[in-house]
């Protein structure tokens, strides 16, 4: 599963009627992949922010920040475009993307009513139709703007982008050159000027939506006057300028090169015709601008439809088609949990078991596990799936490659954090064995400690003991002798410590401790039977001794010790008194070793 | 938390390093390194903040910082130092350890020298963990135990202390001149003294309790007996080398691995800690217990401190302030430097008012004017 060129898929067409979807130009990881790496790693920061918000505050509390996420999600979308478009002269898809989740924003998340609805629709077109400005620039920017001959493409573009200012600005360049037509030139500007904006020419106080309806209605009578009475007759820029003011739809349509797409066409329609539309109302207009603006033979495309069903409100056809026609989980994964935030999905036409935001961030963090780096940022998006979330992120975890202690310190610290008990366990495995085959005990150990894994760490100790048969010395000591508390973590590991005392004090001559140990540790059974044959052999220079070091009872209990080791041979009974002194109790020892081996 | 942006740069960060400013001169540091690691082409790089020694008001124009140059490196970066000016350390996950030269007229950097099996185990390579330099000797250590001494201007291998460790050594910093301490993965602090042979600690140090894997460690710039290490458990010790086996306080810093505990070199009264659980604190000991400082800016953390054994003879000096590490008379603060809600900060540098991290989450936060 490649993550990558579903996002970067190009170009994009500058044709009217459409868009395009993309095919892709190549395939050049090397080059938009870091740039796309700093889309995943952004958006998680925001996506991680957005789950925390606090459920408990009330929902108007709670719009103007799902508002701003909204943007912030945008903001790191243009700037990948952007840099894709420097770097890598790639076109990419994120255009689309951008259109639509700006779309979203406005219609959804905003949900902006009647009135601010116009206003804000307008807003996004102006964004995804910046080549005025440009154009404009280098109009202006020439010896004679008005002559250009991109000088009305620039004017009617800005009436048609409701950008009144502008246009008038450019307008008096025209005005200047004509001194004959002043006064039809500042007729059209007194229009442009006086032009409603709901709730813009009233700063202080708010209007109402009837009040400013009147405002406009009064407004547009006065725009009819004017071509009714031919003021504007003489010249045909102006007269259609006039009649786009009304709304008149024939007219809009001759300007189709300019207005570009469908849903410029929509906008600027209601812009003059039904500035006061409600949000339920849209997709009547949506549908009609559509037909009326597109070639009856051609076929939409899919960025049509997916924006179609957003004017109708139909948020479950927007994700669907996403879905389908980006092919990308990154889109529609992080706008849907933000939709769902905003408690905009019901599930009731869902099909699939699960929620459809889970499915789609599901989708999303398995493609980024695949990912040799981003498979961290997918733990968190794991983590917000409530129902199968744990158990995609428990089968994925075991498979991230532990190549450094460092890397698997940070799956194990996941793992951990989640109470996945196997998995650390399992890992925690894998690296003690590791350790192990490289000779490594002390890193052997070290995991053990951390998995609390008993029996690994009687394996190790049971290494050390090999070696020490073999060698004769301990190999290690650093570790053995600081187990500290360790020790205690298996029986095997705490015999290992004690016997490691054991030749510590016999080292430092302090015999009588060192006897009391050895005793303690058959008696107590930490040593393992096998060792006890080593133990007891360990005894003898202490019986050796001139001076006396096992008491009789202590000497007693070898005896008890040598006799359970060899069961089942005769030896001499433990009742009968022993002497301490002199060489007896060494024969009667040697006796006995050399009866139970015939 | 003012004037700290992230910069992405499409690579996990293992390590960041301010390049040493000279001491005499009052710079600000301009220049920085950085390693990556889990990547599948790992690199260092070098970047910039822009102008030096211009002190603005004007946080706003405090541009991003740029690259300058950068280099392919063969496994995870796992640590790096500045050699001079011209030279860089990197210990690889590969066992290797490489001496970058970076060309300041033509904005290069190239390989200046390779031991590239400098830790190993029998059959395989071994990581090399840490590098500690004192111009031209270099020190490293790694997961296979051993302690290698380099010379820069040396082919060979100057001196070797086999089976240094029976577990992974993690970090390591000098002393003294002819001293360094390692910290491995069984929680154990040795002091080794280059002047004697063999390969025998002169001294082992840890903790009586749980033998928590140490991480990181740092010497005090004026008291070489005075060292901070952090670990697993995120918890921040001050030890006194001289002083026996145990540390002189424990604090609760963290609560994952601290991955990297820094002196601040020229304002010791400030420490700085970095942890997997994505924040980085900046503690602050302040004798003057008048000093509201929960009134500066950030988030301030209530420290819970754990004094193993109170220092003999009862000195009330700054230094000795860490040893105390008693919050409760306001005499040390803690304020995190960073939002929440970030990936693990691998790495930490400090130096002048600067102060670089780096982040599982592929980001670099620069912050120029740390309150020191």
């Amino acid at each position: 599963v490649c993550i990558w060129w579903p996002l970067v898929l190009t170009t994009l067409s500058g044709s009217a009627g459409g868009c395009p979807f993309v095919h892709e130009v190549r395939k050049d990881e090397d080059i938009y992949s870091p740039i796309l790496r700093k889309l995943f790693n952004e958006s998680h920061h925001i996506f991680v922010g957005l789950q925390r918000i606090r459920e408990d505050l009330p929902s108007k509390n709670k719009k103007p920040q799902f508002v701003s996420i909204s943007k912030n999600y945008r903001s790191v979308i243009r700037a990948c475009m952007e840099e894709l478009q420097q770097v890598a002269g790639i076109v990419s898809i994120l255009l689309a993307v951008e259109l639509i989740w700006n779309l979203c924003e406005v219609l959804f998340i905003d949900a902006a009513p009647a009135g601010s609805l116009v206003l804000h629709l307008l807003d996004w077109v102006r964004l995804h139709k910046a080549d005025v400005d440009e154009k404009a620039r280098e109009v202006l920017a020439s010896e004679s703007p008005a002559e250009h001959q991109a000088y009305w493409d620039v004017v009617i573009s800005y009436v048609l982008q409701g950008r009144m200012d502008e246009a008038r600005q450019v307008l008096v360049k025209q005005a200047a050159l004509q001194p004959a037509a002043r006064v039809m030139f500042k007729l059209l500007d007194n229009l442009l000027m006086k032009m409603p904006i709901f709730n813009v020419h009233s700063p202080g106080e708010t209007q109402t939506l009837t009040e400013f309806d009147v405002k406009w209605r009064h407004w547009r009578e006065e725009v009819d006057h004017c071509l009714q009475d031919q003021s504007f007759a003489s010249n045909r820029h102006l007269e259609d300028i006039c009649k786009i003011l009304v709304g008149d739809e024939d007219v809009l349509l001759e300007y189709k090169e300019l207005l570009s797409t469908w849903y410029h066409f929509l906008v600027t329609r209601l812009l003059f015709s039904h500035p006061t539309v409600k949000p339920t109302e849209l997709h009547y207009y949506a549908q009609s601008s559509m037909h009326m603006f597109l070639d009856t033979r051609s076929v939409p495309e899919p960025l049509d439809s997916i924006l179609l069903a957003a004017f109708e409100f139909d948020i479950h056809q927007v994700i669907k088609d996403c879905s389908i026609a980006l092919n990308n989980w990154w889109f529609v994964g992080h706008l849907t949990d933000l939709l769902d935030h905003c408690k905009l999905l019901q599930s009731h036409n869902l099909h699939f078991g699960s929620n459809l935001r889970e499915f789609l961030l599901l989708e999303y963090a398995s493609g980024l596990f695949t990912h040799h780096s981003l498979w961290q940022l997918a733990v968190d998006y794991f983590d917000h799936c409530p129902e199968f979330g744990r158990v995609y992120l428990e089968l994925q975890i075991e498979r991230v490659p532990l190549d450094t202690e460092r890397k698997a310190l940070k799956v194990i610290r996941i793992c951990e954090q989640r109470q996945m008990t196997e998995q650390v366990r399992s890992i925690c495995k894998i690296m003690a064995k590791k350790a192990l085959r490289n000779n490594r005990l002390g890193s052997a150990l070290s995991w053990s400690i951390r998995a609390k894994d008993a029996a690994f760490a009687t394996l190790i100790s049971e290494r050390f003991l090999q070696d020490y048969c073999a060698k004769g010395t301990f190999s290690d000591l650093d570790l053995i002798d600081n187990l500290g508390p360790a020790m205690l973590l298996s029986d095997r590991l705490t015999f290992l410590g004690k016997y490691r005392e054991f030749h510590r004090l016999y080292g430092e001559k302090r015999f009588s401790d060192a006897a009391k140990l050895l005793l303690s540790l058959m008696t107590a059974k930490i040593a393992p039977h096998s060792f006890w044959m080593t133990l007891l052999t360990d005894a003898l220079p202490l019986l050796e001794q001139k001076e006396v070091i096992f008491s009789a009872d202590q000497t007693h209990e070898l005896m008890f010790c040598l006799e359970e080791l060899t069961s089942g041979k005769s030896v001499p009974t433990p009742d009968k008194p022993m002497q301490v002194l002199g060489t007896h109790p060494l024969t009667l020892y040697l006796m006995a070793v050399s009866l139970s081996i015939s | 938390m003012e004037g700290i942006n992230a910069k992405y740069v499409s690579k996990k960060i293992s390590k960041t390093r301010w390049r040493p400013v000279s001491s005499s001169s009052l710079q600000q540091p301009d220049i920085f390194a950085t390693g990556s690691w889990d990547n599948e082409d790992n690199s260092i790089s070098i970047w910039s903040i822009g102008e030096n020694g211009v002190s603005s008001m004007d946080d706003e124009f405090e541009g991003d910082p740029q690259l300058l140059c950068e280099y392919k490196h063969n496994g995870d970066v796992l640590d790096l130092q500045f050699l001079d000016q011209d030279r860089i350390v990197t210990a690889s996950s590969t066992g290797a350890v490489t001496i970058f030269r970076h060309h300041h007229n033509s904005q290069t950097l190239s390989v200046s020298k390779l031991w590239e099996r400098a830790h190993h185990y029998p059959c395989n390579n071994a990581p090399c963990t840490g590098v500690v330099c004192n111009s031209p000797e270099i020190v490293t250590v790694g997961e296979d135990g051993r302690i290698m001494l380099f010379r820069a201007d040396q082919e060979g291998v100057l001196r070797t202390i086999e089976k240094a460790d029976s577990s992974a050594i993690h970090a390591v910093t000098f002393l003294r001149t002819t001293e360094i301490l390692t910290v491995n993965s069984i929680g154990q602090l040795k002091l080794w003294d280059f002047r004697q042979p063999g390969n025998e600690p002169s001294q082992i140090l840890s903790l009586t309790g749980d033998r928590v894997p140490l991480h990181c460690v740092d010497r005090h710039p004026n008291q070489q007996h005075i060292v901070a290490t952090g670990g697993q458990d995120g918890m921040l010790c001050i030890w006194d080398v001289r002083q026996g086996n145990m540390p002189i306080s424990l604090m609760e810093a963290h609560t994952s691995e601290m991955w990297e505990v820094h002196f601040h070199p020229s304002n010791p009264g400030h420490l700085f800690s970095c942890s997997e659980d994505g924040s980085l604190l900046h503690w602050e000991t302040s004798s003057n217990t008048d000093t509201p400082s929960f009134l500066q800016g950030g988030r301030n953390t209530s420290i819970i401190s754990r004094s193993a054994i109170a220092p003999a003879g009862g000195n009330q000096s700054l230094i000795n302030a860490w040893l105390t590490g008693d919050s409760s008379k306001g005499h040390l603060e803690t304020t995190h430097m960073l939002p929440s809600q970030m990936l693990s900060v691998n790495s930490l540098d400090v130096l002048g008012q600067c102060l670089v991290c780096g982040t599982d989450g592929e980001a670099i936060y620069v912050n120029r004017h740390v309150p020191i």
